[in-house]
């Protein structure tokens, strides 16, 4: 039994990391009134961005390949592809005042669209056999782990034995919890996901808030798609197979009530359930495997039905998710 | 009229058009501290848009603002709330899940003693001990820890009255701040107001409510059709004055009463039980009946039965106990009990309801003017298509004869005032020529002359020999208007008076004890 812990926690943490990241993002973006379900898309588009972002400078650097430098590059590329994608929503929603939904849907069909014509483009000019990219040095640099992990054994493996950006994105969730709760920023970004009229009539600047936090979401969300590339997947690229991670992600945001301390930790309970099927023994039976991927979203609406029935008011949606605000309309 | 003292807030020349809607044209308005001015006009007369020009909503397309003499331009609410303007909207601009500690700091951008603050670590507790110091000084009583969503309307505004003073403001508007009070409830908020007064603060106050006109301000102004008419000192004026001038004519302030003719049963309710989802009583062993050619008035305190009666009569709420019987001309009884509208609809029976929700459960917001028409009709016809003629000309002729302002017929009803949305729901409701017409607050929110379009309306019905079933909350209203009064009292039958004979105090009486003294 701890056998089994010690190999399948240490995969549920990082299958759990880009959910988590996707979470956190999206979680951003309704807190500003934004049901952006273009975030599966915008991680596609990221996770694709960096591998460009490593793909070039590998091939460019050879054998002098840096490690810093091998970090920095596909993140920043992530960050540049996500924020495009973010600039693109707000756009569209916020500036256009186009319906949330057919936008967000439209951007995960065209992030996948593009992550998969980059994808295959990079495969060709690589002429691999194999259908996917192995970016082996720079899935190596991320990798980094923590020098004393090896020697603490057990504890070691299942808590210290990560990649620098599964802390970070840990500590990210936990800067965010506090930011909306506690800071002064975040209570007016609460405000505008709330009531944007009553947060217009408090002075407070609109599309600012849904620019800055929507960017802000999309960029955090994307480093999920990069993290999933580079550390769970250990560099391989392939097309689709991201999978419906993106979704999870927003069930996530559900699931942890818009919560991203909460979201941490239920993350690897998602991560945990959605990997559970390849650690069960279920032989050829494809069909028990598919109830088993199933989970997660059972545990998303058993906990939509816990939270109406207690019909909280601290625990529902914000208010004003979804909805366009023009401060002359009447 | 010249006054030597510069005003506080001095409007020249406005004018806001909404596309080709012109809201406010060359309007001049001059508010003075420590004065209340009445903002008076009917509904859709520019009275709002025209101070939410000041606190910075709706930019003026035309026009200068000035602030102690000094032009200013106020192009948002944190300009407004620089200048030392304050509003309180009729809608309440809180949010829900935020205390009113977190309300009231919304937006500010320095502490109480007036230092610049960054967007960091959130201070709550100094502020919600100024707020405590406000309450004291004006005699409030807000915890600043509640959330907004445990509150009553009247604490809700309260909560927006305190925002306004802790950010300094000494110009207060404030939009319908009565509309959802209780009348000890609206003398409190005077009392706070003319405190204010004497505090040397400027206060403008919207209301269609004449008597409390009268009661607040100094001086009355007034809009008609986004036009300014002139101002009046109010103590120099009279009610027939003000509506005179807010309506463009004379407008005679009391409401006819036909004589009921040709008077028949119509409708007969026996002993109607009926219980809310939880398990409350909500009507107790009801009976009445409602004839042909008459208003039958029902008074009552709110939430004591009104809602579920209407709504059991016309098949919208399931029944426990008791009978509803409609009478043909012929003296024949179909009973209602068990029928859904629709089918209530399809043996003859035509009932009219306008819902107290009028855009909740009356009309759709999103759809035009013939759409809404359309949610009666669409089922007439044999074509899979659906006729849209019909109802385009029924807005039309709604739209006339009721002078309902709006851009045209396709225009979502979302954008046209209360007043005129309630008149396309009672439009719409009467053209189908009921038989029984059931109203509920018909008149809520309506200025004077819509108010007294809808009364018109009504007695035309009666005429029509429809039995007029009337939810009224204006007891005065209900006595002018009903041939009968029905009091309820925590859902049971507490009496059935004459509207011509009853007094005021006599139904106040039976509306708070079942049987009341008066007649027990």
């Amino acid at each position: 039994m701890l056998s089994f812990l010690v190999t399948f926690l240490p995969r549920a943490v990082v299958q759990s990391i880009p959910l988590l990241l996707g979470c956190i993002g999206e979680t951003l973006n309704e807190k500003s009134g934004s049901l952006n379900l273009g975030i599966p898309g915008v991680m596609y588009v990221g996770g694709i961005s960096g591998v460009i972002g490593a793909f070039l400078y590998e091939q460019s650097a050879g054998e002098n390949f840096n490690s810093v430098l091998g970090v920095i590059i596909p993140l920043v590329s992530c960050l540049i592809g996500s924020l495009l994608m973010g600039l693109l929503f707000c756009f569209l929603t916020v500036t256009l005042r186009a319906n949330q939904n057919v936008t967000g849907l439209a951007m995960t069909t065209f992030g996948v669209g593009v992550g998969n014509f980059f994808g295959g483009s990079i495969i060709k000019l690589t002429g691999s056999e194999v259908p996917s990219i192995a970016l082996a040095a720079t899935s190596k640099a991320f990798k980094a782990k923590l020098p004393f992990a090896e020697s603490m054994g057990s504890v070691g493996e299942v808590l210290f034995s990560y990649s620098f950006m599964t802390y970070v994105a840990i500590i990210i969730a936990l800067i965010t919890a506090y930011m909306l709760k506690k800071t002064r920023v975040g209570l007016e970004l609460r405000a505008v996901g709330e009531n944007p009229a009553t947060a217009d009539a408090a002075g407070i600047n609109i599309n600012r808030y849904k620019y800055t936090w929507i960017c802000i979401g999309c960029m955090i969300a994307g480093i999920g798609g990069i993290y999933y590339v580079l550390d769970y997947a250990s560099g391989v690229w392939s097309n689709d197979a991201f999978g419906d991670r993106g979704w999870l992600a927003i069930a996530l945001v559900i699931f942890s009530i818009w919560r991203p301390n909460w979201a941490a930790l239920e993350a690897l309970l998602f991560g945990g359930l959605y990997i559970l099927y390849l650690y069960i023994p279920t032989g050829m039976d494809f069909a028990v495997k598919e109830l088993y991927k199933m989970l997660p979203y059972l545990a998303t609406i058993l906990m939509l039905i816990a939270i109406s029935l207690r019909n909280k008011h601290e625990n529902q949606p914000p208010e004003g998710l979804g909805l366009p605000y023009f401060r002359e309309d009447r | 009229m010249p006054e030597s003292r510069t005003p506080a807030v001095s409007m020249r020349n406005i004018t806001k058009t909404f596309g080709d809607v012109v809201a406010n044209h060359k309007v001049d308005l001059d508010i003075h501290r420590g004065e209340v001015l009445s903002l008076l006009g009917e509904n859709g007369s520019g009275k709002t848009t025209l101070m939410n020009m000041l606190a910075g909503i709706y930019y003026p397309d035309e026009g200068e603002i000035f602030i102690d003499g000094n032009p200013v331009q106020i192009s948002s609410p944190k300009d407004a709330f620089d200048h030392g303007i304050g509003m309180i909207h009729q809608h309440f601009k809180l949010v829900n899940v935020f205390t009113a500690a977190e309300n009231i700091v919304l937006g500010m951008d320095e502490d109480v003693d007036g230092k610049h603050v960054g967007k960091g670590k959130l201070d709550i507790a100094s502020p919600s001990k100024r707020i405590r110091e406000i309450c004291d000084m004006y005699g409030f009583d807000v915890n600043p820890d509640q959330k907004v969503y445990d509150m009553s309307v009247s604490q809700k505004q309260t909560v927006e009255i305190v925002k306004v003073l802790y950010r300094g403001a000494d110009i207060l508007i404030l939009d319908e701040p009565t509309a959802v009070l209780t009348p000890q409830e609206t003398e409190k908020l005077f009392n706070v107001l003319r405190n204010m007064r004497e505090d040397g603060k400027a206060i403008i106050i919207i209301t269609h409510k004449l008597h409390e006109v009268e009661a607040i301000s100094d001086k009355v102004a007034i809009l008609r059709k986004g036009e300014f008419i002139g101002e009046l000192i109010t103590k120099d004026t009279n009610a027939q004055e003000m509506t005179n001038m807010m309506v463009g004519r004379e407008v005679k302030l009391n409401i006819n009463r036909p004589e009921p003719k040709n008077v028949k049963p119509r409708l007969e309710v026996s002993g109607l039980t009926v219980r809310s989802s939880d398990g409350l009583l909500k009507l107790d062993d009801v009976s009445f009946t409602a004839n042909t050619g008459e208003v039958l008035g029902i008074a009552g305190i709110s939430g004591c039965g009104q809602k579920e009666l209407l709504e059991a009569i016309s098949g919208l709420q399931e029944i426990e106990k008791g009978d509803i019987f409609y009478i043909e001309d012929d003296g024949s009884k179909t009973s209602l009990i068990g029928v859904n509208p629709v089918e209530i609809e399809n043996k003859g029976v035509a009932l009219s309801f306008v819902p107290e929700d009028r855009l909740g459960m009356g009309l759709v917001a999103n759809m035009d003017l013939s759409d809404n028409m359309m949610l009666r009709s669409f089922r007439h016809g044999k074509s899979i298509f659906t006729n849209r003629k019909t109802p385009k000309n029924l807005a039309q002729k709604v739209v006339n004869d009721l002078e309902v302002v709006t851009l045209g017929v396709s225009t979502p009803v979302r954008r046209l005032s209360g007043g005129n949305v309630q008149k396309v729901l009672v439009g719409r409701e009467i053209e189908r020529a009921p038989s029984v017409l059931l109203t509920a607050y018909a008149v809520r929110g309506l200025d004077i002359n819509a108010s007294y379009t809808i009364y018109d309306l009504i007695n035309q019905q009666k005429e029509r020999g429809v039995a007029v079933i009337f939810v009224g909350e204006d007891l005065d209203v209900l006595l002018e208007l009903s041939d009968r009064i029905l009091v309820l009292c925590g859902g049971k039958v507490s009496g059935i008076v004459d509207g011509r004979t009853a007094d005021k105090n006599g139904v106040g009486l039976l509306m708070t004890q079942v049987g009341g003294e008066a007649v027990g």
